[in-house]
C-alpha cells in the first residue's frame, strides 16, 4: 500500500468541528487570488449551503433571498490558510490555551483547518487521549481541527505509540514534536509501522547532544550576550539522518519549522536523491516535505539584541527594550544568511508550505528571565499579516505564491486543500489588504499574549473567514457563542 | 543615565566621568573618620541571587561610605527558595522604597527585568555571563592609575572567555577607551560569533608578549567534567600565566578569585606586574561612584524628583 496515503477516512473522519449553520451568502466584487484553482480576478462568489455555488464577474450575481451580502469591493477572497502545526494544549494546560481560544485565535486569522500537536499532558499517545480530545473538538472548536498522535510513549522516545489504534482513531500522522526522535532506530521502527497505518510523520529536528542548554542560535548575539547558542548543525545533521533512514525504509516525513540555511539544503538534497531513485518526480518529491514559520521568515536572532541606547522600561520595538521571551523560540530565529535562504526554499519549492507552530505560553511563564523562559510564539492571529507586511509588501516573496503556501499544508497532512471553486466546500477568508492594525492593542484572542510580533504595526487584516461552509469570524466577531 | 545594566550604558565621557569622581573618593578611605554625606537618608538593597563576597562587600562598603542605608537581601534562605518569583521579590522588595538596587542573578537580562519591574535605579553586578559592568569599570580604573590613557594599549584577555561575564564587560570598556582587546583561550571555550564585540581570537599565547596587559580570567573546575577541557593539567600547561611567559613591563590582572596553580602562580600573583590587589581596592571607590552617578548626578537627581512627584 502506498504510505503516503493516511488510512485515516476509513475509521473515522480526519478533521473535527462544532456543528455550525451553513452559509448562504454573496461575496460580491471581492478580488479571488487562488492559485490552486488559476484565479487571479475580480468575481462575485456564492456560496449556498456552505458550497460555493457560483463563480461570476463583478456585479453579475444576485443574492437569493435570506442570503447575506459581504461586501468584496477593494478586499481580497483567498483560500482558507490551512496550519499543520499547532499547540492546542488541550488536554492538561488549558491556563495557556484550549479548544475554543485556540481556534478563535485560528479563525481571526483567516485559517480555516488546523492540525494539533500531542505534547500536551496526557500526551496523544493513546487511542483513548484522541478519542476524548476530538469529542472536546466536536463541542468547542470553531473550525475543522485534526489531530497528531506522538510518535513514542509519553514523547520519552524509547517505545513506539499504538500507532494503528491510534490511526483508527483519527489521527492524521505521528510527531514527536517540541523534541527529537533521538534514537534512529525508533524512527526506523515507525516508518515502517508507516507502511500498516498511513499517516505522515512530522519531524521536529534537533540533535540534543549539539543543542544542549541553547537558548538562541548560536552567533554573534549570543556571544554577545553570553547566552548559550543552539548551533545550526543541531538542525541540519538531524535532517539529513532522518532523511537517510526515510528513504531507505521508503517513508514519509515532514519536516517541521526549519530555520537553517544549513537545513534548507539538506531537504534540497533529499528531494534531489528521492527523484533520482524513484524517477518519479511528483512521487519522489513528496515522500520529504517541510514547512517554515512566518517567524522565521521575518525574524533573525537581532532581535533578541537590546537596542542600543535604550533604557530598560521604555517602549523599544515589540514593547521590551531586549532579550524580549517572545523572541525566544525552538528552533531559534536565526542569521540573516539563515532567512535568506528560507526565503529561496520556500520559492524554488524545497519548503513546501508555512506553519505557525503556535505556541502560546501563559503570562507568569513568559514573564522571567530570558534563559528560563518555555520557548515558542503564538502565531494564528499575525501569521498572513506578518508574512504580507514584512514579505509581500516590499516585494521579496509574490502574494499567489504566499496564498499557496498557507494553505498547501494541508496535502501534506493528507487532506483536501482548500479551493475557491464550485462545487466545493466554502473555506475562504476575505482579507483588506490595506487595513493596518498594531499588533496586541486590541488583545488577543488566543489564551496567551506571547506573541513575537507583539506591538508591530502590520498591514492585512482578515476580515472574514468560512470554514466547513459556515462563516465563523466576522468583523471581528464570531458566529457563536463559546460552548 | 537611570541605570548601569550594560557598559554600552555608557560612552567614553560618561566612563571617564565616574573614573574621575571615583579617583576623587579615594581621599575618603585616607580619613580617620571614613564617611561623606552625599547619599544620606537613601536606601540601596543589595538583591544577590548568586554567592558573592568581594563584589556585594564593595557595594555594601561603598554605599556605606557615603552614608546611605543599605539593606542586603540574598536568594539562601529567602522566599526565593520558597518559589517567590524574580517579578515577585522585586515588587515586593520596591514596598521598601529603594532608591537604587543592585542585583546580581545567574540569568542574562535579569538586571533589566529588575529595571523594569521596579522604580528605583538599577546597577547590574552580573547577570549570568552576559555582563559585569563595575568589574569593567574598576578594572578600567586600575589601569589608568597604572598605565595612563587606555588608548593604543594591547589588552590580552585570557582563559574562558565562553563563562565570563568580565570578559564581555571589559572587552567593551576596554575597547570604547581605545584600546585594542585580543581574547585568547582554547577553541572550545571561545564562543562562535565571538569577534563581532571588535575583539582579535588567539588559541595559543605563543604571540603573548605584544600584551601591554594580561588579564587572566578564573578557570573553573566543572569545566573538565563537561568536557570543554581535556584536563586542567593540559589547560595549565596551555594557558596558564607564569613567570616565563609574563614579560617585565607587562601588567597582570584577575577578576578573583583566583585559582593559583591553574590559571596564574604564585609567582606572577606575587610580582610587582600584578595588580590584583589594586582591582580589588578600587572596587569600593568606582562603586562609590557609581552609586553617586546614579542618585546624586544630573540625571539620577531628576530621576528621583520624577519618582517624588508620581508616587
Amino acid at each position: 500500500m502506498n504510505p503516503a496515503r493516511p488510512r485515516v477516512g476509513q475509521g473515522a473522519e480526519p478533521l473535527v468541528q462544532r456543528e455550525q449553520p451553513v452559509a448562504d451568502l454573496l461575496i460580491r466584487g471581492a478580488h479571488v487570488v487562488d492559485p490552486r484553482a488559476g484565479i487571479d480576478a475580480r468575481h462575485d462568489v456564492l456560496v449556498r449551503a456552505g458550497m460555493v455555488a457560483e463563480l461570476g464577474d463583478p456585479g453579475s450575481l444576485e443574492a437569493p433571498d435570506g442570503a447575506e451580502v459581504l461586501e468584496g469591493e477593494g478586499r481580497h477572497l483567498f483560500p482558507g490558510f490551512v496550519d499543520p502545526h499547532v499547540h492546542l494544549r488541550v488536554p492538561g494546560q488549558e491556563h495557556k490555551e484550549d479548544l475554543d481560544s485556540g481556534t478563535r485565535a485560528a479563525a481571526s486569522g483567516g485559517f480555516v483547518a488546523i492540525v494539533a500537536m500531542p505534547n500536551t499532558d496526557p500526551v496523544v499517545d493513546d487511542a483513548t487521549v484522541l478519542r476524548s480530545l476530538r469529542e472536546a473538538a466536536r463541542r468547542e472548536a470553531r473550525i475543522p481541527v485534526g489531530f497528531l498522535a506522538s510518535i513514542t510513549r509519553g514523547l520519552a522516545g524509547e517505545a513506539l505509540t499504538p500507532m494503528a489504534e491510534l490511526s483508527d482513531a483519527g489521527a492524521l500522522g505521528f510527531t514527536d514534536d517540541g523534541r527529537p526522535v533521538h534514537r534512529a532506530a525508533i524512527l526506523r521502527k515507525a516508518l515502517q509501522y508507516q507502511r500498516l497505518c498511513g499517516g505522515v510523520l512530522a519531524l521536529h529536528e534537533e540533535d540534543p547532544s549539539l543543542s544542549g542548554a541553547g537558548v538562541m542560535h548560536e552567533g554573534e548575539v549570543s556571544a554577545r550576550l553570553g547566552l548559550a547558542g543552539i548551533p545550526s548543525i543541531s538542525e541540519s545533521t538531524m535532517i539529513a539522518r532522518d532523511a537517510a533512514i526515510a528513504g531507505y525504509e521508503g517513508g514519509r516525513i515532514h519536516i517541521q519549522h526549519l530555520s537553517a540555511r544549513e537545513s534548507v539544503a539538506a531537504v534540497a538534497e533529499a528531494k534531489a536523491r528521492g527523484v533520482e531513485r524513484s524517477g518519479d518526480e511528483r512521487e519522489a518529491r513528496g515522500r520529504i516535505s517541510a514547512e517554515v514559520s512566518p517567524h522565521h521568515l521575518t525574524l533573525t536572532h537581532e532581535a533578541i539584541l537590546r537596542a542600543p541606547n535604550a533604557q530598560a522600561g521604555e517602549a523599544g520595538r515589540g514593547g521590551g527594550s531586549g532579550l524580549d521571551t517572545r523572541l525566544k523560540v525552538n528552533p531559534p530565529l536565526r542569521s540573516h544568511d539563515d532567512r535568506r535562504a528560507l526565503l529561496d526554499g520556500l520559492r524554488d519549492g524545497t519548503i513546501d508550505c508555512i506553519a505557525t507552530d503556535h505556541a502560546p505560553h501563559a503570562r507568569e511563564e513568559k514573564e522571567v528571565p530570558f534563559e528560563e523562559a518555555p520557548m515558542g510564539t503564538t502565531g494564528l492571529e499575525t501569521c498572513f499579516a506578518a508574512v504580507y507586511t514584512e514579505l509581500v509588501v516590499p516585494g521579496v516573496l509574490p502574494l499567489g505564491l504566499v496564498v499557496e503556501k498557507l494553505s498547501a499544508g494541508a496535502a501534506l497532512m493528507g487532506l483536501t486543500p482548500p479551493r475557491i471553486a464550485i462545487g466545493r466546500p466554502a473555506a475562504m477568508c476575505l482579507v483588506d489588504l490595506a487595513s493596518e492594525w498594531q499588533v496586541g492593542e486590541a488583545g488577543y484572542e488566543s489564551r496567551a499574549e506571547n506573541c513575537c510580533f507583539a506591538g508591530r504595526t502590520l498591514r492585512g487584516r482578515v476580515l472574514a473567514t468560512l470554514a466547513a461552509g459556515a462563516v465563523v469570524y466576522r468583523d471581528r466577531a464570531f458566529a457563536l457563542a463559546p460552548a | 543615565m537611570r541605570h548601569l545594566l550594560s557598559i554600552e550604558d555608557l560612552d567614553r565621557p560618561g566612563i571617564e566621568r565616574i573614573l574621575d569622581r571615583a579617583k576623587s573618593f579615594t581621599e575618603v578611605s585616607e580619613r580617620e573618620v571614613k564617611k561623606v554625606p552625599a547619599l544620606r537618608g537613601r536606601r540601596v538593597l543589595n538583591l544577590f541571587y548568586e554567592a558573592s563576597t568581594r563584589t556585594r562587600s564593595s557595594f555594601e562598603l561603598a554605599a556605606k561610605t557615603l552614608s546611605a542605608e543599605v539593606i542586603n537581601f540574598v536568594s539562601s534562605g529567602s522566599s526565593v527558595e520558597k518559589g517567590e518569583s524574580l517579578k515577585d521579590t522585586v515588587q515586593t522588595l520596591s514596598a521598601y522604597r529603594p532608591d537604587l538596587i543592585v542585583v546580581r542573578t545567574p540569568h542574562v537580562g535579569a538586571a533589566e527585568l529588575v529595571a523594569r519591574w521596579s522604580a528605583a535605579a538599577v546597577v547590574n553586578a552580573g547577570d549570568g555571563k552576559h555582563e559585569h559592568p563595575t568589574q569593567a569599570l574598576l578594572d578600567v580604573y586600575t589601569l589608568r592609575e597604572r598605565l595612563g590613557a587606555l588608548d593604543g594599549l594591547n589588552i590580552w584577555i585570557v582563559g574562558d572567555v565562553m563563562h565570563s561575564r568580565v570578559a564581555r564587560s571589559n572587552i567593551l570598556a576596554f575597547t570604547m577607551l581605545g584600546a585594542r582587546v585580543t581574547v585568547c583561550g582554547p577553541p572550545t571555550l571561545i564562543p562562535r560569533g565571538m569577534e563581532a564585540l571588535g575583539c582579535a581570537i588567539r588559541y595559543t599565547l605563543d604571540e603573548l608578549d605584544e600584551a601591554d596587559v594580561v588579564y587572566a580570567l578564573r578557570m573553573q573546575k566543572e569545566r573538565m567534567t563537561e568536557s570543554f577541557v581535556p584536563s586542567l593539567r593540559e589547560y595549565a600547561a596551555l594557558y596558564q600565566i607564569d613567570g616565563r611567559r609574563l614579560g617585565a613591563r607587562q601588567v597582570l590582572m584577575h577578576p578573583g578569585p583566583v585559582n593559583r596553580g591553574v590559571e596564574l602562580v604564585a609567582e606572577v600573583i606575587d610580582s610587582p606586574q600584578a595588580v590584583i590587589g589594586q582591582q580589588v581596592a578600587a572596587g569600593v571607590v568606582v562603586r562609590m561612584a557609581v552609586l553617586y552617578e546614579l542618585l546624586a548626578g544630573s540625571s539620577g537627581r531628576a530621576g528621583i524628583q520624577s519618582r517624588l512627584v508620581t508616587a
